[in-house]
């Protein structure tokens, strides 16, 4: 099973679980987690469901492709971490 | 007399408290959100509900709820925009910042960047895109005033007619609705825009209103804190008449009217717009209490050198009693008057960025 995790930054807002997924391709490994905490999903995605600006999404270390359609494929055994980009001060 | 005061400031919300029984000094009682952006807040309504909206710079604009003025806090409902139909023009349809809230009667109103305005009729566990105003063709033609998108960050709904509300778009003019959002017209006719061509200059749709404010007992009177001057409608804003009389500059963002004295506001000038910064190095609040007609220059207990604190639009209010006043700046500074601004004294110096002040 592929694991999502989230960035321990939103704890303070929301509740992160890690989710085990036999999702094919990012989007829908994502729409596991937000079945998991709807409220999630704000937080990740903007009003038009895209990567929001300063989140980042690694796939087996690797930058997601495709922040509008979140298409990019999983493998049975990826791993998923759902950042946040360093900005501000 | 107020003796609650909320400010939402770049890393949190602050509430002050007057020390003792009544009229004594304020104090910051409790902090919410520490760390967090809070770019606007509705103080508690007569149902206790208060709200707060956070700017969470990676995770979006998110909006909170209080039953018990502040001590507990759950996360409500936030504007969304609706799906973007292909091609469409414009800024994108995503929320970027709730810069302005408020209530009238049960609804609650929420201005935002990049220029929608939402309502809520449900304690703001839901919010509904008014889409009459955003399909306007003239939307298209709004352009950002210190962001990137438009913004709405004035609401005034009208005291006595439920459904009647004006809004100040930056840029985006001035907009009012009588009957209860289902059609719009604008309301800016008198402004002027010196940042537009002088063929433009005139325009409605893309003035930049800093700021607008009611009198609440003459709720035909408006006072504007606009980009290029001050401007006052005494018919509700059908007609708007630049007034050119206060001292140092009429260049600021922030105005307050008298709740009960449509003749009585105040100002806090900067230099110009580019060079946001009091005159001089001394801050100071310019009063008038004739319409306009003449202002005073009121500085006891302001700095009166090497200042450069800036009033932002919402960082100037007037209590119920029209003589207490806060103003904060964006340098973290917050100062209180009880005598109508007379004389000031320092609440606190080292406050983060202060963006919104209310009473309440």
């Amino acid at each position: 099973m592929a694991r999502i995790e989230f960035t321990p930054q939103l704890r303070r807002f929301t509740e992160t679980p890690a989710i085990e997924t036999g999702a094919a391709t990012l989007r829908a490994a994502l729409e596991d987690a937000f079945a998991a905490n709807p409220r999630l999903r704000g937080y990740v995605l903007d009003d038009q469901a895209h990567l929001r600006a300063n989140v980042v999404v690694f796939i087996d270390g690797q930058r997601c492709r495709d922040r509008v359609a979140l298409d990019d494929g999983l493998r049975a055994d990826s791993r998923i971490h759902v950042m946040q980009a360093l900005s501000g001060g | 007399m107020d003796d609650r005061a909320w400010v939402a400031t770049r890393k949190g919300l602050f509430e002050l408290r007057r020390s003792g029984a009544s009229g004594g000094k304020w104090a910051i009682a409790h902090v919410s959100f520490l760390g967090e952006p809070v770019s606007m807040l509705l103080a508690p309504q007569p149902s206790g509900r208060m709200l707060a909206a956070l700017n969470l710079g990676h995770f979006g604009a998110k909006l909170h709820a209080s039953d018990d003025g502040g001590r507990s806090w759950q996360e409500v409902g936030v504007p969304t925009y609706p799906t973007q139909p292909e091609g469409a023009e414009g800024a994108p349809w995503k929320l970027v910042l709730i810069w302005s809230l408020e209530a009238a009667g049960k609804t609650l109103w929420a201005g935002t960047l990049p220029g929608g305005l939402f309502r809520s009729d449900d304690g703001a566990a839901s919010w509904q895109l008014i889409d009459s105003l955003w399909q306007r063709p003239e939307r298209l033609e709004w352009f950002g005033g210190g962001y990137d998108v438009p913004g709405i960050h004035s609401i005034c709904p009208h005291p006595q007619r439920p459904g009647e509300v004006l809004l100040g778009i930056s840029c985006g003019g001035a907009w009012i609705t009588a009957d209860d959002g289902a059609n719009w017209a604008l309301r800016a006719k008198g402004m002027r825009a010196a940042f537009m061509p002088p063929e433009r200059a005139d325009d409605q749709n893309i003035q930049d209103p800093h700021l607008i404010v009611r009198c609440a007992a003459r709720p035909e009177v408006l006072w504007c804190q606009h980009h290029n001057g001050i401007f006052r409608s005494t018919d509700n804003g059908a007609s708007w008449h630049e007034i050119t009389s206060a001292p140092l500059s009429s260049f600021g963002f922030a105005v307050a009217v008298h709740p009960g004295d449509p003749d009585s506001a105040w100002f806090a000038p900067a230099i110009a717009d580019q060079t946001r910064v009091p005159v001089d190095g001394a801050l100071v609040v310019n009063r008038t209490r004739d319409g306009g007609r003449s202002f005073e220059t009121l500085r006891d207990g302001l700095p009166q050198r090497d200042c450069y604190d800036l009033v932002y639009r919402h960082g100037l209010v007037v209590g119920a009693d029209g003589r207490a006043l806060l103003m904060g700046s964006t340098t973290g500074q917050l100062w209180a008057s009880d005598d109508g601004g007379e004389s000031w004294t320092t609440v606190a110096a080292h406050l983060p960025p202060i963006h919104a002040l209310r009473f309440g």
